[in-house]
């Protein structure tokens, strides 16, 4: 693998606290950083008996909007594809899936994290 | 809260509904939706409001905003509601008070710097807003004269979206209000005057009685022999607008995009030969939109040029001559204008205009002149009650300075309350607007007076319709002298006035 780079840095910092954060309110990461041929799926959890897909959006400083923004309906459907895929591969059917969105926003050492459940 | 509302005019002719704009912000990916009808400059306003926003410090959440305009039938169209929206998802974000924000009814566009721009048809919307029971209006600055004018309405004028945020209990800072540059109309005494009309003293005459009686007039006479400096001088004898009235009128005005303060002088417009029978009617694509007969509402409308109309915008002139209103029909409804207007036309006497002129050589072969006039159809000149010519000012009288429009202004006003009691126990408030089997079946003055113009109808000389102009005409002559009821000298002079009959 390349050296990473800032931005590497900071999106694995963010993805890194995404998965405390939803450990600390009770959920169990199952995978993180999954990738496959359509893309990469950052965090994949279970709460309870709901399986919950996580796209994690990492920024430093909210100068160019809100890290949420940046989701835009082609990567949601995307995010989609990419659920069906996983559950083909694992071999996960007839379960109840869930596609989140954890923002981080990194400002000055403060850190600002927001859990978006059900993004459709 | 993350749900609020607020209110919004959606207009349609001079009529209108009340809107609700609803905010909702959910958790979810941030979007901005707008629903409820809007045509595609409202849908735009997503847009504006989220940088308008932003730009004043009070940047909208990063979650799904979703504005909902209801009832969702009406079409709702322009920027007017950029206000409306902005203050509604505001309150639904918290930033604004959702009670205060719920009790006014917002009007104006958002720059992205958040500014408040002026729009058109506040006037229209506030009258309408009113007459549904809605008293409470924020406006932009720009439209303060607008609001100022109309009577028992609460409102706030502001010229930037921080002011109005912060009206409603937002902490944000206030940008400064621009310096007002309060638009002082020109005063009437400005306006031209027929002291500048030199040796026309005849017409001039005539123009009083038309001012008085509120009859159309027709003006036939050679180029340069001071038609249209006549006309343009109408409004100046005309009595002021009533607050009524000058409301009515300025309401159109707003419509069409006419801002300033409302004015009392009568309104005088002078469309071009080459206009369009929508355009002098009223027209628009899909959304009715009043024409300049409207905006000649209580005032005068002034063709020059007559017969070189085109001949479907002259005779469409017809209908709102008769009822003082015009419906217009398009894909989106009909619209009701108001439209009563005093019609003042010249033309000259011939294509060339020198049929008349004893100096020049008339040019036009006969047929030529005799289409020329024609152009003015039957019932279009029956709706007229002066028609006369305008001769070139001899050289005796071309120092002769025509009277000051104040002082006829006086004597039309002084011979409009003689007629008044008269009027009183009709529905008409002119002369010229009795129908003439009213005229002759109530307002009949003695034989011995009618005898001249019953002598006319027996030879020939004057058909049934000439018989009810000349009575009409009369009354406001007997008006102008003080006396109830015409003289035999009145009729005489209104038979000089009818002018021969064209063609």
């Amino acid at each position: 693998m390349t050296k990473p780079t800032r931005r590497h840095v900071l999106g694995i910092y963010g993805e890194r606290l995404a998965a405390d954060y939803l450990i600390s309110i009770g959920y169990e990461v199952i995978e993180r950083n999954w990738r496959c041929s359509f893309g990469e799926i950052d965090l994949i959890a279970r709460d309870k008996d709901r399986w919950v897909f996580v796209e994690v959006k990492t920024r430093n400083a909210a100068g160019f909007g809100e890290p949420l923004e940046a989701i835009t309906e082609e990567k949601l459907a995307r995010l989609r594809k990419l659920v069906g895929e996983w559950c083909r591969l694992r071999q996960v059917a007839g379960v109840q899936v869930r596609i989140d969105a954890v923002s981080v926003l990194v400002n000055q050492g403060h850190v600002k994290l927001e859990h978006l459940k059900q993004i459709f | 809260m993350a749900l609020a509302k607020t209110k919004a005019m959606a207009l349609f002719g001079l009529g209108g509904t009340l809107i609700d704009v609803e905010a909702d912000i959910s958790s979810n990916l941030p979007n901005f939706i707008l629903v409820g009808l809007p045509d595609a400059s409202l849908s735009e306003a997503t847009a504006r409001v989220r940088a308008a926003c932003a730009n004043s410090g009070l940047a909208l959440p990063g979650r799904r905003i979703t504005v909902n305009l209801s009832p969702a039938s009406v079409p709702k169209r322009g920027s007017s509601f950029d206000l409306a929206i902005s203050m509604a998802v505001l309150a639904a974000s918290g930033a604004v008070g959702v009670e205060s924000v719920e009790e006014w009814l917002h009007i104006g566009e958002l720059a992205l710097d958040g500014t408040l721009r002026g729009v058109h048809g506040v006037l229209p919307s506030l009258l309408a807003a009113k007459e549904l029971g809605w008293l409470k209006f924020i406006v932009p600055a720009d439209n303060l004269a607008e609001a100022a004018a109309v009577q028992g309405i609460t409102f706030q004028a502001f010229d930037h979206l921080t002011q109005v945020a912060a009206f409603h209990g937002s902490t944000v800072e206030r940008v400064s209000p621009r310096e007002q540059e309060m638009l002082v109309k020109e005063a009437v005494g400005s306006s031209p005057c027929y002291s500048d009309v030199f040796g026309q003293s005849e017409v001039i005459d005539a123009m009083v009685v038309a001012a008085t009686g509120g009859h159309h007039i027709l003006m036939l006479g050679s180029p340069g022999s001071g038609k249209t400096m006549i006309a343009e001088r109408l409004p100046s004898i005309l009595p002021e607008l009533t607050p009524t009235q000058a409301i009515e009128t300025a309401a159109v005005e707003s419509l069409s995009g006419i801002h300033g303060s409302i004015s009392s002088l009568p309104p005088f417009r002078a469309p071009h030969h080459n206009s369009s029978a929508s355009s002098l009617i009223g027209g628009g694509l899909s959304i009715p939109r009043p024409g300049l007969i409207s905006l000649a509402h209580n005032g005068v409308l002034f063709l020059d040029e007559a017969p070189e109309f085109q001949q479907p915008a002259l005779e469409a002139l017809r209908q709102p001559l008769e009822s003082g209103e015009v419906f217009i029909s398009r894909a989106a409804g009909v619209a009701r204008f108001p439209a009563r207007f005093q019609l003042v036309m010249a033309a000259n006497p011939c294509p060339c205009g020198f049929a008349w002129d004893p100096a020049k050589n008339c040019r036009c072969v006969e047929p030529a002149k005799s289409r020329y006039l024609h152009r003015l159809s039957g019932p279009l000149l029956d709706r007229i009650d002066i028609s006369l010519k305008v001769n070139n000012v001899p050289k005796a009288l071309q120092k002769e300075r025509g009277p000051k429009s104040s002082d006829l202004r006086e004597r039309v006003i002084a011979a409009r309350q003689v007629g008044s009691s008269r009027l009183a126990k009709t529905p008409w408030q002119l002369n010229a607007q009795v129908p003439g089997a009213y005229l002759r079946r109530h307002w009949r003055p003695g034989a011995a007076v009618l005898a001249s113009l019953d002598g006319a109808l027996e030879r020939g000389t004057i058909s049934m319709r000439g018989y009810d102009r000349c009575l009409r005409l009369a009354y406001t002559l007997a008006d102008l002298d003080g006396s109830e009821v015409p003289r035999a000298s009145h009729i005489a002079r209104a038979m000089f006035l009818r002018g021969a009959e064209l063609g």
